[in-house]
């Protein structure tokens, strides 16, 4: 009976000892977490999730302080990653499932305000005082900044449509 | 010859007793004629006709875009009705820019001022001009740039070419009545190819199911001692193109290469017999033979169709259908795809059309994996298809591709051989299609990411050069007032 | 589900999970019905009420998972398991063996883990196993045959009473297995010689005139049913070569160094449940690996394992730890040996020949 206490405590003590020398010298410094929530991110610093940029954003989700579901251009896929990586559950009911979309000017109402390209996070509008706007569409994140702001709600946010070169097949539905 | 193995592959029920010993039918003109732009792989073309326009058989409609591109030509003489979109022929339903051609009956051919030389004469680039100029496409279904490959010959060292006359799907039989029609001119066809290419060996697999074909041929290459006609084994997918090469040269093609890396390009039977006609005759793709058949059709036959006429029209010469049928499918059984419906044109690559009773296509209730391997038997890729759709299903498309996915031919053998029926080669589809996305996805954020940060840079450059320009004025107007002190002074 | 977002193929082969199980099934058949011939009507009883509460069993899971019960139950998979553990119990168990059995197989052998293909260990061992180590006696009172119809073989009402009743049959000769009899010999001193001549000899062995479960028995059935299996390709040839092959090369080695003390390798062949493993249980489709050559390590490393605990351990018979021992080994096996890719060498590189001349500009 000795001999088997003696033999257990020793193990416990000598892998005890291998795990405080691991957390010593294998710790791992900062938080990698926010760099990688942050490569989620679309990117594009819109501020529409109310923190003045991406990095921001990561770390107050990280932290906790804002709800995964707090990035609009996001939608549900974004909210619904982040609860997968923060092992947190989302409540996505208040979240339209907002298809991509991109901007379009009706250039027959366009007056040439330029508020919205001065406000676009990536440059997206082209156009000069009282001159027609258009949008690039390739550069547009469909972050809705312009279409806030316009005067004439000239512009309008399309849905990007798939192509025969972006189609592909459905996942083939569940086994019953 | 001496013939290799493939590894896997599966022996499904080749149906072509249904039209094999069927003629080719010429079908006739229909009401309207609806051309895809874009019938290739690569960039579509730029449509060069109008609205209203009156154009002749031959008549460029639109010219090819880019290095990987091919135009199109106007099937018959006639008037062209619109440039616009109308429904792809493809699964997904989704619509394609289309000009809608309406004949006039006259089927007159434009002039055609090229006055047709020998081609062996010809340099080997101003055969592949000419190809070019055609609008040939790989006619087996790839549809890849025929001119294109021929051109290989400038960065690859070659020395066969191989033509696929494997035709390893059931029910066609497209390629088949070919070479048993016109051996003679797809001989000639190949021949072209070959000096185009600068190759001397030609090797034709056909398969052991096609006897008649591999003695009409073989009657025909009989004078020409390069020409070597390989019985192929009656195995899918001995027409896979990495895989009929294996099994003649006992050589596999190294991933992500080309068959050109070992020396050998491979071209179909039809697109050798639209090389003849271009080289020869001067005419460029218009028409190709399409395989009606299925059970559920009245009338099976093999047709030669113009590019563009509607499904309907092959349809109803054929008889229409028996009963409805279970798919409607375009192409062979095992890789073709769903028609969205019966109003899609056929094009360039369209080999069959089938119309399919449940028994035919034999298929149950999918039921869970139960490990068999059957899948991993058939793969003739080495992959192991239950591993990667497993890891598909549960989203996780990283292990997926380290299974393999990236190598996949998508034949379809392990899906056929799986006894839970399940729909092995929709997942990997899926899995492709959005790892595909994902890099897109990833592509736009950075695109985002850069362009964001290149306007902070310029938000930045602009605040500085307003403080500059203010620091500048102030300066200067220190320096006037500096100026007015000591002017006034003295 | 939109018939239209199906992709192909739109042909299949005529395979099917219930065509897989009744196969096997057919191939299980002479070696059971030999097997009911050789131990009477209590030994058909067993069978029917192990397959019948797999049935249930299966039956009453499903219906707790909510997923639809007929076509699962009609897959045969549940029947296969029951038969096979039928095969593997004494042949004059009483009932409640087999109802418990068949209990464990289904529901912690297999629907625990999340139904079928998801278990990790073939469950019909599992429930072997489990009944072994917690009632043992039950589990090693074999019988000597007492064929069906003749004169000292029970009734349909004394093999009735048999496997339902408690009390045994007063002409039952209580007879070990040929592996169980010479390990108990061989304990108590008597050469492996003189412990196996009265209990073994070869015809005997290949025919199955001896005590023993009902799949212990006929080798020349089983080997029968298993060659069956092959030609009809629901099995493939690793994993019963590599089992066999396996281990009768160490029974020969061992055999060789000291003939007194090891059992020869033509016993093991012929004696406990080994051409059953073999043919129908280590090549269990869920839980054996996916790759050819997985297999062939797999099979070896049963074969070895049933040669250790046969020889070294203290049961007789180890078909059925060895299996799934394997079977924990199989993720890892599936894990590191995969086929090659087409165009790709072993360590998935793309291959590389030897260059080429490059052409004249």
């Amino acid at each position: 009976m000795i001999a088997a206490l003696l033999s257990l405590m020793t193990l416990g003590l000598f892998l005890g000892g291998l795990l405080g020398l691991a957390a010593r010298f294998f710790k791992v410094e900062g938080n990698p977490l926010e760099t990688e929530i942050e490569a989620m991110f679309p990117g594009s610093q819109c501020g529409q999730c109310g923190f003045p940029g991406c990095t921001p954003a990561a770390a107050a989700v990280v932290s906790g302080t804002a709800p995964v579901t707090l990035c609009p251009p996001g939608g549900r896929g974004l909210a619904e990653a982040l609860a997968d990586k923060l092992g947190v559950s989302a409540d996505l009911s208040g979240m339209e499932d907002k298809p991509p979309a991109y901007a379009h000017v009706r250039e027959g109402l366009c007056i040439g305000y330029t508020k919205c390209f001065k406000r676009c996070p990536t440059d997206a509008i082209i156009g000069g005082p009282k001159q027609i706007h258009a949008v690039f569409r390739d550069a547009c994140t469909g972050c809705e900044k312009c279409y806030d702001v316009c005067p004439t709600e000239c512009i309008e946010m399309r849905p990007v449509e798939p192509t025969l070169q972006t189609w592909y097949w459905p996942k083939p539905l569940e086994v019953a | 010859m001496k013939l290799f193995k493939i590894r896997g592959g599966v022996h499904p029920d080749d149906y072509k007793a249904l039209t094999a010993k069927h003629a080719i039918e010429t079908l006739p003109l229909p009401d309207l004629l609806h051309i895809p732009l874009q019938q290739h792989i690569g960039s579509p073309a730029a449509p060069v006709v109008r609205r209203g326009e009156q154009v002749l058989k031959g008549q460029l409609l639109a010219h090819s875009q880019g290095m990987i591109s091919a135009p199109v030509h106007a099937p018959t003489s006639g008037r062209v009705m619109g440039v616009g979109n109308y429904p792809a022929h493809h699964a997904s339903g989704l619509s394609v820019p289309t000009i809608t051609l309406k004949p006039d009956g006259k089927d007159q051919w434009v002039n055609n001022t090229a006055i047709p030389i020998d081609p062996f004469k010809l340099p080997p680039e101003e055969i592949a001009t000419r190809v070019a100029a055609a609008g040939i496409v790989g006619m087996g279904g790839a549809t890849f740039p025929a001119a294109v490959k021929l051109n290989l010959r400038t960065r690859y060292t070659l020395e066969t070419l191989v033509i696929n006359g494997a035709e390893c799907e059931p029910f066609l039989t497209c390629d088949d009545r070919l070479m048993q029609e016109q051996a003679a001119d797809v001989i000639d066809g190949i021949r072209i190819m070959a000096h185009a290419l600068g190759v001397e060996k030609i090797i034709i697999g056909i398969e052991n199911n096609k006897p008649d074909a591999q003695s009409a041929m073989e009657t025909e290459a009989a004078v020409y001692p390069d020409i070597c006609i390989a019985h192929l084994p009656t195995r899918y997918p001995m027409g896979s193109e990495k895989h009929l090469v294996q099994t003649l040269t006992g050589l596999e093609t190294p991933a992500r290469s080309l068959t050109a890396d070992i020396g050998v390009v491979v071209h179909n039977v039809a697109t050798a017999l639209a090389v003849h006609d271009a080289l020869r005759h001067g005419r460029p793709l218009l028409s190709r033979v399409v395989t009606v058949s299925g059970g559920a059709i009245r009338a099976p036959k093999n047709l030669r169709v113009l590019i563009g006429t509607p499904v309907d029209d092959l349809l109803s010469y054929c008889g229409g259908f028996t009963s409805t049928p279970a798919r409607l499918i375009s192409g062979g059984p095992m890789m073709g795809q769903r028609l969205p419906g019966t109003r899609v044109p056929i094009i360039k690559g369209s080999s069959g059309i089938l119309a399919l009773t449940r028994k035919e296509i034999m298929n149950d209730a999918v039921m869970p994996c139960i490990r068999c391997a059957s899948c991993v038997r058939a793969c003739p890729c080495g992959l192991v298809p239950l591993e990667m759709a497993n890891h598909a299903r549960v989203g996780d498309l990283e292990g997926a591709a380290s299974f393999g996915l990236m190598d996949c031919i998508a034949c379809g053998s392990c899906a056929y051989v799986c006894p839970s029926n399940i729909p092995l080669v929709q997942y990997f589809n899926y899995a492709k299609g959005e790892l595909t996305a994902r890099q897109r996805t990833e592509h736009k954020q950075a695109e985002t990411r850069r362009l964001a940060e290149l306007r902070s840079e310029r938000m930045e450059k602009q605040k500085r050069a307003k403080r500059e320009a203010l620091a500048k004025r102030r300066q200067a107007a220190k320096a006037q007032q500096q100026k007015k002190v000591a002017e006034a002074e003295v | 589900m939109d018939p239209a977002l199906v992709s192909g193929p739109h042909a299949h082969g005529a395979t099917s999970i219930s065509r897989t199980m009744a196969l096997v099934m057919l191939a299980l058949l002479p070696a059971t019905l030999f097997g009911v011939y050789l131990y009477g009507w209590p030994a058909l009883n067993l069978l029917l009420i192990t397959v019948a509460s797999a049935l249930v069993a299966e039956a009453a899971c499903l219906k707790l998972a909510g997923k639809p019960v007929r076509p699962y139950l009609m897959d045969g998979s549940a029947v296969l398991t029951g038969w096979l553990l039928a095969m593997t119990l004494p042949p004059w168990a009483p009932w409640w063996i087999g109802v418990t059995g068949s209990l464990f197989a289904i529901v912690v052998g297999k629907q625990v883990f999340g139904g079928i293909g998801q278990n990790l260990f073939n469950p019909a061992m599992v429930a072997r196993v489990a009944l072994l180590i917690a009632f043992p006696l039950e589990m090693t009172t074999f019988t000597t045959p007492s064929p069906l119809f003749s004169s000292d073989a029970p009734g349909f009402l004394g093999g009735l009473a048999i496997t339902f009743g408690s009390a045994p049959h007063i002409d039952m000769v209580s007879g070990a297995s040929t592996l169980g009899h010479v390990k108990t010999e061989m304990s108590r001193g008597i050469s492996l010689d003189a412990a196996l001549a009265p209990v073994f000899d070869f015809m005997t062995g290949f025919i199955g005139y001896m005590p023993g479960s009902l799949g212990e028995t006929s080798a020349l059935l089983i080997l029968a049913g298993g060659i069956y299996l092959l030609f009809k390709r629901i099995i493939s040839w690793h994993i019963p070569v590599s089992l066999i092959a396996s281990l009768l090369l160490l029974a020969a080695l061992f055999h060789g160094i000291d003939p007194d003390r090891y059992i020869g390798p033509l016993v093991h062949l012929l004696s406990g449940a080994t051409l059953l493993g073999a043919f129908f249980i280590a090549t269990d489709l869920v839980t054996s690996p996916v790759t050819a050559k997985g297999q062939l390590l797999f099979g070896a490393g049963c074969g070895a394992l049933v040669f250790i605990i046969r020889t070294w351990a203290a049961y007789p018979e180890g078909m059925a730890f060895a299996v799934m021992l394997m079977n924990a080994l199989t993720p890892l096996i599936d894990h590191y040996i995969r086929p090659r890719v087409y165009g790709r060498d072993r360590k998935g590189e793309p291959l590389v020949y030897e260059s080429k001349p490059e052409p004249p500009a």
